[in-house]
């Protein structure tokens, strides 16, 4: 199931690109699939299992926290944002 | 002199209906007369210089010219519904002073003439509204009302609504990328007042897109760079400059005064600071940020969610690069500046839908605008249900020290308060 997986100049580091694909029946299992593509992946995003709380992922326009959080289900043609916080000004 | 009264509705200029006098209809014996317009009212009567009125008297005129072109009256009356000092109206060349005033009784063929001081007489004497100070805005002057005519012949703002631009008051947190374009645009609009919080003087490194400041600046404290430039573009803006780092300590006393709060900050600290004393404060909070080619925009309605929703906790030191570090697109500022500008703006006339309760994101490389839905989360630990964060705290601290300084200054300053505020606690 090919995932759409938008991230932001931060993670870009990692993937060397804006948008990338990735595969997975939940936003867990994709974030998983991508690590393996990406090594390093989930680091930027996660500790001990955990999304870090500066970081915000959307499916579509929803934050999965208001929805299944790590478990949401994903299909195919949806749009998974991650968003960390930006300080500048 | 008491020109006497009309009841007009201040914040939309619609005079009373009980007051209104009933329009006229063929066949009564209501006074027609001709009534000559000023050349800076002229674009809201069709470029006239003259226009048929018909009222038994100079308020029925004046109510006339409001039925035939709305928001008229608000032109001619003061706040309080009494016609201002600087605008004089002539009955066949008499001032009405020296008449009835408003009441001046009017005969078939008579000339009306309504005639502003070219400048000044603005009543923007300060009175207390509570906590917020509030300035109040007569009648506008021929001069303000060709300054800003662009925005008064629109509907959604009308003189009414320029009168409430006029009347409001804006803090904006940093006199950098973003707080400069968001400056600018608020001084053209005529905000009453503008504060402006920034410790940092001016650095060549900043005029790749700071453009509240020039070359000649360099030096100088962004406050007061900011504040010339703003008079500069609009001398009837008031700038209060705050060159302290806002803390813990000084943050409730900067941001009470203003109606409103946009959020320029640099470093994460200030942006949780400054919401927290928006939330403390029930004051609306625009915020903004940027990096690289990204921006991200929204805005915080008192009880309705917060900063903290979005992102409970900041990234440890180093997770997300500062703008010093990783660069910014100069332009970019402008872009998102100018989307919080317009976002406190539409607040103030109360027209259009608010960013309240979406996050808009900016993509310049792929110019693209997305959104994604926020809301009040229920487990906020500041503005949730059980809210643990009841006071303003360390955001040092809390922060872990991850500001994304500029600079060695801004770093000493922050010590200083730091060391500052320890002492104070011994």
């Amino acid at each position: 199931m090919a995932v759409k997986v938008k991230v932001t100049s931060v993670l870009q580091k990692v993937t060397g690109a804006k948008v990338v694909e990735g595969d997975g029946g939940t936003v867990g299992e994709l974030l998983a699939n991508l690590d393996t593509s990406y090594p390093g992946f989930k680091q930027q995003i996660m500790q001990d299992g955990h999304l870090h709380r500066f970081v915000n992922i959307y499916l579509n326009d929803e934050d999965i926290r208001y929805l299944d959080q790590l478990n949401t289900h994903v299909k195919d043609g949806d749009t998974i944002s991650i968003l960390p916080a930006l300080a500048g000004g | 002199m008491d020109h006497g009264h009309l009841h007009i509705d201040r914040t939309t200029g619609v005079i009373d209906p009980a007051t209104r006098r009933a329009p006229h209809t063929g066949g009564s014996a209501m006074p027609a007369v001709s009534v000559y317009i000023p050349t800076p009212f002229r674009k809201f009567v069709g470029n006239r210089q003259h226009v048929a009125a018909q009222g038994a008297d100079v308020a029925g005129v004046l109510a006339d010219l409001d039925r035939q072109f709305p928001g008229f009256a608000a032109l001619v009356y003061g706040s309080d519904a009494t016609v201002p000092r600087h605008i004089n109206i002539y009955v066949n060349k008499t001032e009405i002073s020296a008449l009835d005033g408003v009441a001046t009784k009017l005969s078939d063929g008579d000339e009306v003439a309504v005639i502003p001081a070219m400048a000044g007489g603005a009543d923007a004497s300060a009175s207390s509204d509570g906590a917020t100070p509030r300035r109040k805005i007569g009648a506008l002057t021929a001069e303000q009302v060709n300054r800003y005519s662009r925005h008064i012949i629109m509907p959604q703002v009308g003189p009414s609504g320029q009168r409430k631009i006029m009347e409001s008051s804006v803090l904006i947190i940093g006199a950098g990328g973003l707080g400069s374009p968001i400056a600018v645009y608020l001084a053209l609009a005529g905000i009453g007042k503008i504060g402006i919080v920034d410790f940092d003087t001016v650095d060549i490194s900043n005029l790749q897109r700071q453009i509240l400041h020039q070359n000649d600046d360099v030096g100088k404290p962004k406050a007061i760079s900011a504040k010339e430039t703003i008079n500069a573009y609009n001398p009837d803006v008031e700038v209060v400059t705050h060159q302290v780092p806002i803390t813990s300590d000084n943050a409730f006393e900067i941001i009470a005064p203003y109606d409103y709060v946009i959020n320029g900050a640099d470093n994460f600290a200030a942006r949780y600071l400054v919401n927290d004393a928006c939330h403390f404060l029930k004051k609306p909070l625009i915020d903004g940020s940027i990096l690289l080619f990204e921006g991200q925009v929204t805005v915080y309605l008192p009880g309705q969610g917060c900063y903290r929703c979005l992102y409970p906790s900041p990234p440890p030191p180093g997770m997300v690069p500062s703008c010093a570090e990783a660069g910014v697109l100069g332009a970019l500022c402008g872009t998102v500046g100018t989307i919080q500008a317009t976002e406190v703006l539409k607040l103030i006339l109360g027209v259009g839908d608010s960013l309240h309760g979406r996050l808009m994101l900016y993509d310049a490389l792929s110019m693209e605008f997305r959104q994604v839905r926020i809301r009040r989360d229920p487990h906020c630990v500041l503005c949730g249900d059980e809210p643990t964060v009841t006071g303003l705290i360390d955001y040092e601290a809390f922060c872990g020290g991850a500001f994304g300084h500029t600079n060695e200054e801004e770093q000493k300053a922050m010590d200083a308060a730091k060391a500052a505020r320890e002492q104070a606690r011994v």
